[in-house]
């Protein structure tokens, strides 16, 4: 549906093509003949996107074809053979039979009039429109404009001159927003804008404001964009037909000359963008209607927030030192490399082949995190490979593979089009998932009902045009007992799917997990007890999954990140399967995954106990497959975690580690515990864009590159495998999968990839879920979700249509067994955490663009009542204590979390607030327990003694010694 | 061994870790419960662990529930490191 067109130089333009209102689904479907040309079109399909389709353009100033018509500009009216009048092809459906005419004289003198009215109140010096950004000048074109009668002496919107009356209207630009201006003087009221923040976005940011001529849109209450309800997600800014509404790098760097599509490194959902460039710099990178992810929408993270790609704190050369006190070295590649290759070699010699081991990315390529895993099973010997998927959604893996047999969620994003009952639990879409968040909010304003899980009050439960019909303000740590009483009532009141769970389950597990679910302690009134939450919320939110038609679940973090995560995930799946919510559009069990490749990167065989595509360690014929291609013998036995690296390093077994891409220090559990296990290795190479905090512990820093620099693929929550491709050169010279293949080759390794196509031809030999992908049919398909094989060639939209992948859906007893993170005089608070829309993950990226505007340091929020009685006032620092350590942050008083507990996100090093949680974790995965933390706040002066050492600690251990440019 | 009570010692971690399973399937049909204590051992921990919990075990299997202790003559014993 694009179009590819040379723009001067070799490098290629993506064009899309806008059909001007948006696709219709229907069975029927209508003919028409337009300009002569007889169309095929769905039933209910406007008359412009019917003539876009058989290749007719009509004029528009306002409408396109990602929000409905509203029918103002009257460009595109159009003549009706046999009827009156020049009805607007954007608000007229076509119907069967009917012969339009698109380009007539009549038609031609009322657009041109149109035009003309328009252009008298345009800049004449429209830079937009001089760079080919403003539709304006191309309508004036199209439509045979040549002069303009009315000149620009009436009232009008324009700029005053020094001695000129005009521009009464005339408001001033407003460029608050960090990353886009808004310039009235060139708005048309076309409303596009407003349409695209209601129905793209759901934020409701932007009205018309005043009457007739003197209106224009206004964020908010007439208010600079920044301090609107306003996102930033941008979707306002495509819209725009004129340039009113225009990124500032357009303005600074002006249009860009080449472009590809590629895949956003933020956060699971895989928004596809195209990457428009100038030269070896991006200029802006716009979603893509195509990206079967995001349909054309995007977040402020991925829209805007890549400045990082270039940020003067990029390392670029490699680097070593003896001690973690010494200051950093440049040193050539050649000379990092023979001197990884002879401390490993070391290193093994003298502990021991299992005493080194390596961590994969979720932020780096499927082909990346392949390699470091191989590198680790086939070069150094040992299946000591981790992800830091670890500590957030391993338990997803464990549950869901338990009970369906597949490590990963159920439906495709488009699923939720169908949906008639969401459920949402332990996940705050709109923050950490928004532009998912933004097709529910779509889907919820057209009627599904919401049920909201959270101990806090999260945005969708209450939010421009959408309502939870169910909020359950659980104290944190109680999921199980919820989800299971829900389960309870389901039962007992006899809303399970009989006939599913008879086809496709196994009939007697059912009904041992029935009378387990129905013993009197897991009644709604004896879970009410400990989980805060009354029967009657326990029982309506039941009922209402049970019978409201098609009911999907989509959880988060706020799942998994428990001692009982795995329980909980298998809960969730216990649910779906007794309702029959499984296996078709709309329903499901959805996990929504933290970084963009966290999919990607547990399929790839990150974990320690698993090869690619989910097959233990212990499977002879698995291990046949490798041991053969890869030339060398493989352990059977499952190698060391995260926490258990850095247990048996404080133990001395374990000296040397390998991290790809990853802050294990910010974003791992008791940061003291794992500064201590770092600190106790005698190698630790990092490879990532910044000295991030785990470097201050590194003997050997590598550079790593961004994902505009590679090629590569993600794989996202949907399952779904996206390209990623190359528009820059490494600004370090070499791809994260090239330094990893030097590595391999420095410890003797005969690697030769030469493309990472190349590396994705051996996972699709060696891995059955992936048999069938190849970059062509990437091409060709622009996206795939695994299983992807002969059975499924372009892939798997929704999964276990016909039948579990384990065969029979398993049910699993989910018995509630409490924290041992437990409240008392000294911890009285329950700290649970999370993150924000404008920053990402320990953000590393995003605290290094604008986005700090909306966040520039972790707030703990607490409720009025905590807050009074211990003297906290909004904007104070506070101490925050655990078990654990402190750490001191400043407070925001919020009715959002209830009393008893508070929150905090962890986005900013100086913060630490991962010194306060615990080594607590779940009990199958060992993702450590984030989300329950016993604390006690009270008043303090500002930053703890521990903030202060280590503040000086990292200022030391980044202080780097240039050498002179030795090549 | 530290005595910073922080955090547990490596033993003691073990020690939690291995009851945190057993009273997982101390909720499970009697007939997967020792069986399954077993495999979730055999199947994530490393040798390194294992060999760990078989010393504990065997100076008497101090803090380990009974269900573990049971289990263990089903867990894999590391080949000699
Ligand atoms: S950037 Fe997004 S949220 Fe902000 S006004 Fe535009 S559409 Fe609305
Ligand atoms: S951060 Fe997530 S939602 Fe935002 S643009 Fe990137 S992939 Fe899309
Ligand atoms: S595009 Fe149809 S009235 Fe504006």
């Amino acid at each position: 549906m694009c179009g590819t067109q040379e723009r001067g130089t070799d490098k290629r333009f993506v064009e899309e093509i806008d059909y001007g209102t948006p696709a219709v689904r229907s069975d029927k479907t209508v003919t028409l003949t337009i300009d002569g040309q007889s169309v095929t079109v769905p039933e209910g399909t406007s008359i412009m996107r019917a003539a876009r389709e058989a290749g007719i353009a009509v004029p528009k100033l306002c409408a396109n074809d990602m929000v409905k018509s509203f029918g103002s500009c009257r460009l595109c009216l159009v003549e009706i053979e046999g009827k009156g009048g020049t009805p607007a092809s954007c608000t007229t459906p076509a119907m069967d039979g009917i012969a339009v005419n698109t380009r007539t004289d009549r038609l031609n003198t009322i657009r041109r009039g149109v035009m003309e009215l328009y252009m008298s109140d345009h800049p004449e010096d429209c830079a937009a429109c001089a760079m080919g950004n403003c539709e304006m000048a191309n309508m004036a074109e199209s439509v045979g404009l040549k002069q303009n009668r009315y000149g620009d002496e009436g009232a009008n919107h324009l700029e005053p001159s020094p001695i000129g009356e005009h521009g009464v209207n005339f408001k001033e630009l407003d460029v608050s927003n960090p990353y886009f201006a808004y310039d009235p003087s060139k708005c048309i009221v076309c409303s596009l804008c407003v349409r695209a923040c209601e129905e793209q976005q759901g934020t409701f940011a932007l009205t018309v404001e005043g009457r007739g001529f003197e209106s224009r849109i206004t964020a908010g209450m007439d208010e600079p964009f920044l301090q609107s309800e306003c996102v930033s997600c941008g979707a306002c800014v495509q819209a725009c037909p004129t340039g009113a509404l225009q990124e500032k790098s357009i303005i600074e760097m002006g249009m860009p000359d080449h472009s590809a599509v590629t895949t956003c490194a933020y956060c699971g959902v895989g928004c596809s963008f195209k990457a428009e460039m100038k030269g070896e710099e991006v200029v802006r990178m716009v979603p893509y209607k195509d990206g079967k992810a995001n349909r054309g929408h995007s977040c402020v993270k991925g829209r805007f927030a890549y400045g990082y790609a270039t940020h003067k704190d990029r390392i670029l050369n490699p680097m070593i030192r003896e001690k973690i006190t010494d200051p950093w070295r440049e040193v050539s590649w050649e000379e990092v490399y023979a001197h990884i290759g002879s401390e490993i070699g070391r290193i093994q010699e003298k502990y021991g082949r299992a005493a080194v081991g390596g961590i994969t990315s979720s932020r780096c390529t499927n082909e990346e995190t392949y390699l470091v895993q191989k590198l680790v099973r086939q070069g150094f010997g040992n299946n000591n490979v981790d992800t830091c998927a670890r500590v957030c959604h391993s338990p997803t893996g464990y549950g869901l593979k338990t009970t369906f047999g597949t490590s990963a969620g159920t439906q495709d994003f488009d699923s939720v089009e169908h949906s008639d009952v969401v459920l949402v639990i332990g996940a705050n879409p709109t923050d950490g998932h928004p532009v998912f968040g933004s097709r529910l909010k779509k889907r919820l304003r057209e009627g599904a009902k919401l049920i909201v899980i959270d101990p806090r009050r999260i945005e969708l439960v209450r939010t421009p045009h959408v309502e939870a019909s169910y909020h359950l303000p659980l104290k944190p740590g109680t999921n199980v007992a919820v989800l299971t009483a829900l389960a309870h009532v389901i039962v007992s009141e006899g809303l399970f799917n009989e006939a599913f769970i008879r086809e496709r389950c196994d009939w007697d597990e059912f009904q041992d997990w029935a009378s387990f679910v129905l013993q009197p302690e897991n009644s709604p009134e004896a879970i009410e007890k400990m989980s805060g939450v009354s029967a009657e919320l326990i029982r309506g939110a039941a009922r209402l999954y049970a019978t409201g038609g098609n009911g999907a679940i989509y959880y988060g973090l706020g799942v998994t990140e428990h001692s009982q995560g795995s329980t909980t995930v298998m809960a969730i799946a216990n649910l779906a399967m007794a309702t029959g919510n499984i296996g078709r559009p709309g329903v499901g069990v959805n996990p929504l995954r933290g970084q963009n490749n966290v999919q990607g990167s547990c399929d790839m065989g990150s974990f320690p106990h698993e090869m690619p595509g989910y097959r233990h360690i212990s499977e002879d014929a698995t291990r046949a497959i490798y041991e053969s291609l890869w030339g060398v013998k493989l352990d059977n036995e499952p190698g060391l975690r995260i926490p258990n690296m850095l247990d048996a390093a404080v133990e001395g077994t374990f000296k040397a580690l390998y991290v790809q891409g990853e802050d294990i220090l910010q974003s791992d559990p008791n940061t003291h515990h794992v500064a201590a296990g770092l600190e106790a290795m005698e190698c630790v190479i990092v490879h990532d864009l910044f000295l991030n905090e785990t470097a201050n512990y590194a003997h050997i820093f590598l550079p790593g590159s961004t994902f505009l620099e590679k090629d590569g693929t993600f794989t996202n929550a949907e399952r779904r495998i996206n390209r990623v491709r190359k528009v820059m050169e490494p600004k370090n010279g070499y791809a994260d999968w090239e330094v990893t293949q030097d590595m391999a080759r420095a410890l003797g390794q005969d690697w030769n990839y030469t493309h990472p196509s190349e590396i994705m031809a051996e996972i699709a030999a060696t891995t059955p879920s992936f048999a069938g992908v190849t970059y062509e049919l990437l091409e060709k398909e622009g996206s795939v979700q695994w299983p992807c094989n002969e059975k499924a060639p372009t892939g798997t939209p929704v999964m276990h249509i016909d039948g579990f992948v384990r065969g029979k859906g398993k049910f699993v007893r989910t018995a509630y067994v409490a924290t041992d993170e437990k409240v008392g005089p000294r911890f009285p608070l329950l700290l649970t955490t999370g993150r924000i829309l404008s920053q990402y993950n320990v953000g590393a990226q995003t605290r290094r663009t604008e986005n700090v505007v909306w966040h520039e340091e972790d707030l703990l929020e607490i409720h009025p009542f905590d807050a009074e009685t211990r003297g906290v006032r909004e904007g104070d620092w506070v101490k925050l204590k655990s078990r654990s350590g402190e750490t001191s942050l400043r407070a925001t008083i919020t009715e959002r979390v209830a009393p008893g507990v508070v929150y905090t996100t962890f986005h900013h090093p100086a913060t630490q607030a991962n010194v306060v949680t615990t080594e607590y974790s779940d009990w199958a995965t060992n993702c450590p327990e984030y989300k329950v933390t016993a604390v006690q706040v009270a008043p303090s002066n500002g930053p703890s003694e521990w903030q202060e050492d280590y503040e000086e600690h990292a200022r030391q251990s980044r202080r780097i010694v240039h050498v002179e440019a030795a090549e | 061994m530290s005595h910073d009570d922080k955090f547990k010692s490596g033993d003691e971690r073990l020690v939690y870790m291995a009851n945190q399973i057993a009273t997982f399937f101390t909720s499970q049909p009697k007939e997967e419960q020792v069986a399954g204590v077993a495999d979730h051992i055999n199947k994530f921990w490393e040798p390194r662990m294992r060999t760990h919990l078989f010393q504990i075990i065997e100076q008497g299997g101090m803090g380990l529930s009974p269900m573990v202790m049971e289990a263990s003559g089903q867990i894999n014993r590391p080949k000699a490191a």
